[in-house]
Parts: C-alpha cells; sequence; structure tokens
C-alpha cells in the first residue's frame, strides 16, 4: 500500500521526493487542490471513498498518515 | 431550526442563462499552474463550460428578460404577482432593492411586497421559505421568488480557486397556495462566526473600494486577487459542508418521517462534483440520486444551481409526474438549508437563453 501510495503522490507532484521523512503539507509539497486529486486517486486505485471530513491537511502529511487513513477507510491493496 | 409549511406549492420553474459561454480549457493560461495538473481538477472537479455575462448585464437585466418571457407566452399574468422576493449577493445598486427596480420596469401593480434578500448558495432554500410563510396572508396568493447573481463580475480571472466554476443565472419560480393537502418540511442553521471563509471583502461601507483595494495580489497558493474580489477559503468551505449537512439531511428526513429511499432526487446547490460526491458517500444515497452535472455544463451560479439542477435533469418530466425531493443550499453566511417536498404537475419548467 506505501509503495502505491508514493507512486500516486509522485504521479501528482513529480518534482517532489515523497520517500523523504518530512511534512508534505509544511513543505509545501501538497495543497488542498493536490489534496482533492489525491482523494480521487486513493478513491479509485484502494476502492475506498475517503469519509469528506478525514479530508483534513493532517491527514496527509507523510505516506504513514495516508496509509492510516486508507486502512481506516476499508482500502484493501 | 425546523419548520413546516403547508399547502403550498410550486407552480412553475423558468431558468434564465446568459448565452456567453467560457471553456476551462481557454483560461488555463490565466492560472499559475502547470496545465497538465489543471486538466486533471477539470476532471475531479468538473471544470468544463460556464456561462457568464457581460460586463454591461446587470441582475435585474435577467430576471426582467425572463418575467417578460413569462408574460409575453401567457404562463403567467403581471396583474396575479402579490409578492415579488429577489434573492441575490449581486443587486444593480445599494439602493434601492433591485426587486423595486424590476416592478418598475415591468409596470408591476402597486399594491404587492417587493423585496431583497442577501444570501448565497442557501438563498434558494431561504426564498422558499419566504415565499411560503408571505403566501399565510390572505392576500398573497401567488409569489414570484427571483434567485439571481453574476458573481463572474467579482470574481478575479487569474484565481484559481474560485474562477473555474463560477457561473452567472437567474431563475424565477412561482409559488403559490395549494388546496391539496400537503407539508412541506423545512431546516435551517446559520454560523456568523466563520462570515470571512467566503466575503468579498471590499466594496461596503465598512472598507470602501478604492485604489488600493483594486490592486492584485498572489496569495500563498498563487492566485492573484484584490480586496474587491471574491475570496473563498475552498478547504475550509469543505469541511464546513461534509461537516454540518449530512445531519442537517438526517434531521429533516426525520422530521419529514421520510427514508432516504423514499426521496426521489437530492437537488443539492453545485459546488463541484468531488464536494457533491463525498456529500452522497457520507449520506449513503447513490450518485445519480444527487445530479452534479450543473459546474461543468453551466458554473455554479450561487443559489441559483438549485432550480437548474431541477430544471436540466427532470426538464419536462416535471410537467406530468411528480417527485419526492430534498433541496439543500448551503455557503456564504455561513447558511445551511434544506427543504423536503413533493414537486410536479408544474404548468412549465424550462431552461432560455438571455
Amino acid at each position: 500500500m506505501k509503495k502505491e501510495v508514493i507512486r500516486i503522490l509522485n504521479e501528482i507532484r513529480p518534482e517532489f521526493d515523497f520517500n523523504e521523512d518530512v511534512n508534505f503539507i509544511e513543505q509545501g509539497m501538497l495543497d488542498s487542490f493536490d489534496i482533492v486529486l489525491l482523494v480521487t486517486r486513493l478513491d479509485e486505485k484502494f476502492g475506498t471513498s475517503i469519509d469528506g471530513m478525514d479530508i483534513l491537511p493532517e491527514n496527509f502529511s507523510t505516506i504513514d498518515t495516508i496509509v492510516k487513513l486508507l486502512e481506516k477507510s476499508g482500502g484493501k491493496e | 431550526m425546523n419548520f413546516t409549511f403547508n399547502n403550498k406549492s410550486i407552480t412553475g420553474l423558468l431558468v434564465i442563462l446568459p448565452s456567453r459561454k467560457v471553456r476551462f480549457d481557454e483560461e488555463l493560461d490565466n492560472y499559475n499552474f502547470p496545465h497538465a495538473k489543471s486538466m486533471k481538477l477539470k476532471l475531479a472537479m468538473g471544470y468544463n463550460t460556464r456561462r457568464i455575462v457581460d460586463d454591461s448585464v446587470c441582475t435585474s437585466d435577467l430576471c426582467v428578460f425572463g418575467l417578460k418571457y413569462l408574460f409575453e407566452r401567457g404562463y403567467i399574468d403581471k396583474e396575479e404577482i402579490d409578492a415579488l422576493v429577489l434573492v441575490t449577493q449581486s443587486p444593480d445598486y445599494f439602493m434601492p432593492p433591485t426587486s423595486n427596480v424590476i416592478q418598475g420596469i415591468l409596470g408591476l401593480k402597486k399594491d404587492m411586497i417587493c423585496m431583497d434578500i442577501n444570501q448565497g448558495c442557501a438563498g434558494y432554500i431561504i426564498g422558499l421559505m419566504q415565499s411560503f410563510m408571505l403566501l399565510e396572508q390572505t392576500s398573497i396568493k401567488k409569489v414570484a421568488l427571483l434567485n439571481a447573481d453574476i458573481m463572474s463580475r467579482k470574481v478575479s480571472k487569474r484565481d484559481r480557486n474560485s474562477n473555474p466554476l463560477i457561473g452567472d443565472a437567474a431563475s424565477i419560480t412561482i409559488v403559490e397556495k395549494n388546496l391539496v393537502d400537503n407539508d412541506i418540511y423545512g431546516n435551517i442553521k446559520m454560523d456568523g462566526r466563520n462570515y470571512s471563509i467566503l466575503i468579498i471583502p471590499a466594496g461596503g461601507y465598512k472598507m470602501p473600494s478604492n485604489i488600493e483595494t483594486a490592486e492584485m495580489k498572489e496569495d500563498v497558493s498563487g492566485n492573484f486577487r484584490s480586496l474587491d474580489n471574491l475570496v473563498m477559503k475552498g478547504d475550509e468551505v469543505f469541511n464546513f459542508v461534509q461537516r454540518e449537512v449530512p445531519p442537517m439531511i438526517e434531521e429533516l428526513l426525520e422530521t419529514g418521517k421520510a427514508s432516504k429511499e423514499e426521496v426521489d432526487y437530492y437537488m443539492f446547490h453545485q459546488p463541484n462534483k468531488f464536494m457533491l460526491n463525498k456529500l452522497a458517500d457520507k449520506l449513503e444515497i447513490p450518485h445519480e440520486k444527487m445530479p452534479s452535472n450543473i459546474v461543468e455544463n453551466f458554473g455554479n451560479a450561487s443559489g441559483v444551481s438549485i432550480p437548474t439542477v431541477i430544471c436540466f435533469n427532470l426538464a419536462e418530466r416535471l410537467l406530468n409526474e411528480t417527485f419526492k425531493l430534498c433541496l439543500a443550499g448551503f455557503g456564504v453566511g455561513l447558511t445551511w438549508a434544506s427543504l423536503l417536498l413533493e414537486m410536479g404537475k408544474m404548468k412549465f419548467n424550462k431552461i432560455i437563453d438571455y
């Protein structure tokens, strides 16, 4: 799941390295429109519908928080 | 807050759209973002074609055009209109009320009431609630509810947060007393503490427009706008809608003793496809029961997007059939409001070009 999340992130913002251990929001690597694209792609890929209430910047700040959100949303590899 | 209205019905609906079309693909160079990313957003948000007015066109122009269309074709008689309610955030003047201006242009009778209501995305619902209340009076038998906005004139062309989705439109809804026993349920909530997440900062008495307020500045996301332009904090609006709208709909259905399945369509305000799909998922409503095809075809014209989504998707079916509809609007104020009602057997339901 982690690998696929990184692949999708790279697809959305190819100019950044999402393997780095940084906060994607604080570093300006993802803005609110990126999050819309990311949620759309994650929902398609993992068969989820991420709850609108969970679409908050803090849930997209690292690979771990994104994976945790996917697991909470019932995401399957 | 819950409301119940009895023996009222919507007997006609007309939507007036400017004939000028603007396509998202043609505006990509306006924005400070890579084209490829904008094109991906186009799909997710439903950006495509929107209808906007020329700079000389005002709210009254769209409304007068629509009312004349109805008078000339005999859909309504001008003498029958006892109340003219105009919901708009883009009046012709600070004073007088634009509804009075429209009354004067059309030569409507003097023995009537005209009123403007300053509301946005929930404005159509509030206008219907106000119309139902006016119809409680013996002297008021027919209300012409006008809902119009031309916000494209207040949006920066270089603001990717707002410009790609904003459309202009007007609607005329005829609301009448009904002899058939029926109940209409309503719910409304407001939160003025968060008024600043959807705002035009300058132009009122608080911050009059001047050379400084007209200066274009870049925000942290790379959008250019001035204080005279609409500012929408999109992520905060999104979170507000996802947090507040689902419980309001649950409460409305409970009050109206209707199950989600009994409702034929959820005709909601049309901010963008992504937000509506997330709302439908949260409410466990099939996407086909909550149409989200207005932004891509016409743009989001505030509250007018609700009559537009009804007209566009049900069209002539509303002349012969009856549907149980749940209507909802949410946005500026902040305000969120909904109605549960039956609509059908209408005298007219159409979209025309200005």
